[in-house]
């Protein structure tokens, strides 16, 4: 809204109702009446004629300034999934009918019952766009906004993690994108003092430009802690706290996160103020407060200010209860004075809460706040008449029925159709292409795959993450999963993956999400816990064209059915399209998180090799798959053929045998075998063990190291576990291999290569230090 | 929390933990308190008062945001005013990382800590010698024992004039020193030192974090609160 509340004089400008084209007040209800073919710029915020016609027919008028602010960011593609919802709707209905499940899709966050009386809430969200053009902040205040999500439902966060990727590691727009990336993560999520216990990094081609920045937050509360997002009980009062409302973000959601970057709109930085500014210190102090709120038992609805802030804020909580809501936009307090009432609803502000309070509680909940030194101020109450309606200076500047913003936006059923491309993508198999021929061409396959800036150590970024503090971390990145303490005295907690191979995906949409899902699960269980939800955040290209939205269809359809078979149910998440520049999308990106339940933390099993003499065995079916493979991306440059074959029913089998395998105390380590293949694993488990081993391998060396034949884990069984072992396997229908035992400092393939450990350990850890300082 | 009776002895070790606006480890040092025997009291910044307190840790964490220069707006908490002269007066005080920083900033211990030599926040689980075992908050450690605890911070780098250098090294003052890599630039290694009395200790990684191998690389963090504890029963039993 650029000027469109016009200059006034500092805080006390009297509102000047011209019937006409003057701009000297801000545009009022009646103003709207009188004016009804004044041309509005709703192309600039992003919505279409026919969707400007609909709020004219929905409101009998055209828009006030502040009516078409709301609308053009509700109905945003990012707050209104309007491409995606028809998907989305049959993935909910698809959905395994759980009793765990306390609040899924549509709220906030997914709420799970994870047992002991506890409920686990978690999503993952994504801030790609932002990110890209001010690195630093972009990533900040990803971080914050999944943070509120969680805080929202009631739960005190307890951990973070983060999925990113990039475009080459060289490349010199990875070099600046990167590193501001990772020190927006790390300012505010050690400042915010949540652990940062794993997530994934990648680096693609397709992410120059459009790199992805997912966030996850997972929070706990007492079951009858539940809170959701609704305004009931007429009379009740609306109090806005937290941060200040500033000019930061406006538009972020309707713009920077619903098109298509161009050069043309970058170039001209017109896009840059859309970025927010991130306050960890206010998010701390606004955590703190809202919990002491929770348990002073004065909350009547509570909703955080994310994309959209006022907008959606009041839009979703009047919609959600009694219906109606009266917002004194006066009352807002603003860090620019300046502000409209447009800019104010459509402001982006970070660290900002609403809640819903009875008249009677006002002072308590002042009271709590002024403790924290957080600001808070009461905007406005329930009201029973069905509409939300703002007032500035004692004009009506908004007054629509809540719900045709917050849930009756439109809805498109946007063409799908397979590209004709793809059939020449899946032809090209990478069976043909040139393999290593002998022992020596086998090492220098792993160490190029441990080195490669996918596979390599990631030191260098989650050093500058605090992965401690609360003191409840039990496993961290570079861990299958991080695992989280929530009980002391019984050990209970939860274990947390996210995994997503674009590769695979790309070249087969249905199955990459099945592969996803089936990857975070197994992650998940090689730590021992048993996977009971899912979250994911779906990273696409523009769902306008239809190459695009058959990948988005299918990867959707794909998830679902997998969350059948596996009875793993989505909770909840998060969709980002338009992640591409021109004509060239990212890949087909669904990045999967899974939530796990540990009875016992004590269970845990780490990758890593730690007990000389214990028994290496490679569970599942290897089979020559190399489609999508880590080496040939890695070796080749080569993507196409076919992902590796999916099967459920062997996944669940798998989850289920290294569940009780640790619950009986049975392994020394545990790790899922995926990118890079049984050669990767091996590496990543002595390096972090610290311990060498030595394996002999029953067929060609080159299949059984490299290929990613899914549903498989490594393990090494304690001595005098191996009988019992290999009858649970047996038991669970579970192929097992004994391959060789633990110990010595090289990573020993008979009759092919030795690697010590100190020259994997160099290869492995140097390489994101090489690139990025 | 493992309070567990054996640990406690006739007296009980009150150790108040202060929290300021984003402390973020002060239930990690409570929780460390209580593992050693200890019982911890928790402290409000806004609060006068130290509610007779055995000793006192300042916890890590991000007070105030620490937007201006870390430990510099905490100085001015109202605990402070109380906290300050009872330091001087020979009350222990452990100040674990953003603790640290604000006793310098309070002048209860001499230098600063500025921004790592690397520029990132670090952290990484950290070995350490320490030296100086003749204060009470690290008599249960031998000199030259070799311990690993976390390190996580982003201005950690220590920094104090050539003379002040010289009163630490020659009162026995430093108690621990980096091994291994330089995490962050900090003068001769420092990682913590003491007033010349023993009772205040500034440290810059976090020995709360070290208690046990489920949550922590070990439990060589645990001798710091053990030492506290012991060192005050010691002295209340005496009476």
């Amino acid at each position: 809204m650029n000027g469109h509340a016009g200059p006034r004089a500092d805080g006390g400008a009297v509102s000047t109702r011209v019937a006409g084209a003057a701009r000297t007040g801000p545009d009022t209800v009646e103003c709207a009446v009188a004016t009804p073919d004044r041309v509005q710029p709703y192309a600039e915020l992003g919505l279409d004629a026919g969707e400007y016609d609909r709020i004219r027919a929905i409101l009998h008028r055209r828009p006030t300034d502040a009516e078409l602010a709301i609308y053009s960011v509700m109905w945003s593609e990012h707050c209104s999934y309007k491409s995606s919802k028809v998907h989305l709707r049959r993935l909910a209905a698809k959905m395994p009918r759980s009793d765990a499940l306390l609040a899924g899709m549509g709220q906030n966050a997914g709420v799970v019952d994870v047992g002991a009386g506890y409920a686990v809430t978690f999503k993952i969200e994504s801030h790609n766009h932002p990110s890209y053009v001010e690195p630093h902040q972009g990533a900040a205040t990803g971080v914050g906004g999944i943070v509120r999500d969680i805080l929202a439902m009631g739960a005190r966060p307890v951990a973070v993690m983060d999925s990113l990727r990039f475009g080459p590691a060289d490349a010199p727009d990875t070099r600046r994108v990167l590193p501001g990336v990772v020190s927006g993560i790390s300012f505010y999520g050690n400042c915010l003092g949540l652990p940062n216990i794993g997530g994934e990094l990648a680096f693609d081609a397709c992410y120059a430009g459009n790199p992805l920045v997912n966030a996850l937050c997972v929070g706990v509360m007492r079951h009858a802690d539940l809170k959701l997002a609704a305004a009931s009980g007429p009379g009740n009062k609306v109090i806005l706290f937290g941060a200040r409302t500033g000019p930061d973000g406006i538009g972020g959601a309707s713009v920077l996160a619903s098109a298509t970057f161009g050069d043309a709109i970058l170039g001209s930085g017109a896009k840059r103020p859309s970025v927010q500014v991130g306050d960890p210190f206010m998010e701390k102090l606004l955590v703190e407060c809202s919990l002491e709120l929770f348990s002073a038992g004065i909350i009547t609805g509570i909703q955080d200010l994310g994309a959209a802030g006022v907008s959606c804020a009041t839009a979703e909580l009047a919609a959600a209860g009694t219906g109606g809501m009266r917002v004194e936009l006066d009352a807002v307090p603003l860090r620019d004075t300046s502000l409209g009432p447009a800019e104010i609803l459509m402001s982006e502000s970070q660290e900002r809460m609403m809640a819903v309070t009875e008249p009677g509680s006002v002072a308590e909940f002042m009271r709590i706040c002024a403790k924290w030194d957080v600001p808070a101020t009461v905007i406005g109450e329930v009201t029973a008449t069905g509409r939300l309606v703002m007032i500035w200076h004692g004009d009506v500047v908004v007054d629509i029925p809540p719900g045709t913003a917050a849930d009756e936006g439109p809805v498109y059923d946007r063409p799908a159709r397979r590209p004709a491309s793809q059939d020449a993508l899946v032809a090209d198999d990478p069976a043909a292409l040139p393999r290593p021929a002998d022992g020596d061409g086998l090492r220098d396959t792993l160490l190029a795959l441990a080195g490669s800036p996918d596979l390599a150590a990631k030191t260098w970024v989650t050093q500058q993450y605090d992965r401690y503090v609360r003191g409840n971390t039990v496993l961290a990145t570079p861990e299958d999963a991080g695992v989280l303490r929530i009980d002391e005295e019984s050990g209970f907690g939860v274990a947390l993956a996210t995994d997503g191979n674009a590769r695979y995906t790309r070249l087969d949409p249905y199955a990459g999400a099945q592969l996803a899902l089936a990857e975070a699960c197994r992650n998940v269980a090689a730590t021992g816990a048993r996977p009971i939800a899912a979250t994911n955040c779906l990273n696409f290209g523009s769902p306008e064209e239809p190459a695009v939205m058959w990948q988005f269809a299918e990867a959707v359809r794909g998830l679902g059915d997998a969350c059948v078979t596996l009875g793993v149910p989505v909770t909840g998440g998060n969709v980002s399209f338009y992640n591409q520049t021109e004509h060239a999308a990212i890949h087909p990106t669904p990045v999967v998180g899974v939530l796990g339940v540990h009875d016992d933390v004590c269970d845990r099993v780490s990758i890593g090799f730690a007990s000389p003499g214990a028994s290496i065995v490679l569970l599942g079916e290897t089979r020559p798959e190399f489609g999508g493979s880590a080496w040939a991306h890695v070796m080749h440059g080569h993507l196409g053929g076919r992902p590796p074959r999916v099967n459920l029913v062997a996944e669940r089998q798998l989850i289920l045998t290294l569940m009780a395998a640790a619950a009986a105390a049975m392994l020394d380590a545990a790790h899922d075998l995926s990118d890079g293949g049984l050669g990767v694993a091996l590496a990543e488990s002595c390096l972090r063990g610290g311990l060498g081993c030595r394996v002999r391998l029953p067929g060609d060396p080159f299949v059984w190291l490299f290929s990613e034949s899914a549903a498989r884990a490594l393990v090494a069984v304690r001595p005098g576990c191996e009988a019992a072992f290999a009858r649970l396997c047996a038991d669970h229908g579970v192929p097992a291999m004994v391959l060789g035992t633990v110990g010595g400092d090289s990573l020993d393939v008979e009759a092919c290569f030795a690697v010590p450990l100190t020259e994997l350990a160099d290869v492995h850890e140097r390489t994101l230090p090489a690139v990025f300082g | 929390m493992h309070l567990t009776e054996q640990t406690k002895t006739a007296v009980t070790v009150r150790v108040g933990i202060v929290t300021f606006p984003g402390s973020l480890d002060d239930d990690d040092a409570a929780r460390a308190v209580a593992r050693a025997g200890g019982e911890p009291v928790r402290l409000w910044h806004a609060d006068r008062g130290l509610h007779g307190v055995d000793a006192v840790i300042l916890p890590g964490g991000f007070s105030y945001g620490d937007y201006l220069r870390t430990g510099a707006i905490a100085r001015f908490a109202p605990v402070m005013s109380d906290l300050v002269p009872a330091a001087r007066a020979g009350l222990p005080v452990l100040g674990i990382c953003n603790g640290f920083q604000i006793l310098c900033e309070a002048h209860l211990l001499p230098g600063a800590l500025t921004r790592n030599a690397g520029l990132h926040f670090v952290n990484r689980d950290q070995r350490l010698r320490i030296e100086g075992t003749r204060t009470l908050w690290t008599d249960q450690y031998t000199p030259g024992q070799e311990i690993v605890i976390p390190l996580k911070s982003g201005e950690g780098r220590y920094v104090a004039d050539a003379a002040t250098l010289r009163d630490l090294a020659d009162g026995g003052r430093v108690i621990a020193r980096y091994l291994g890599i330089d995490p962050n630039g900090s003068v001769g290694g420092i990682a913590g030192i003491a007033n010349a009395e023993g009772s205040v200790v500034g440290l810059m990684p976090h020995p709360e974090h070290a208690i046990d191998t489920l949550t922590g690389p070990g439990a060589d963090g645990l001798g710091f609160f053990g030492s506290l504890i012991s060192s005050v029963t010691a002295r209340l039993v005496r009476g």
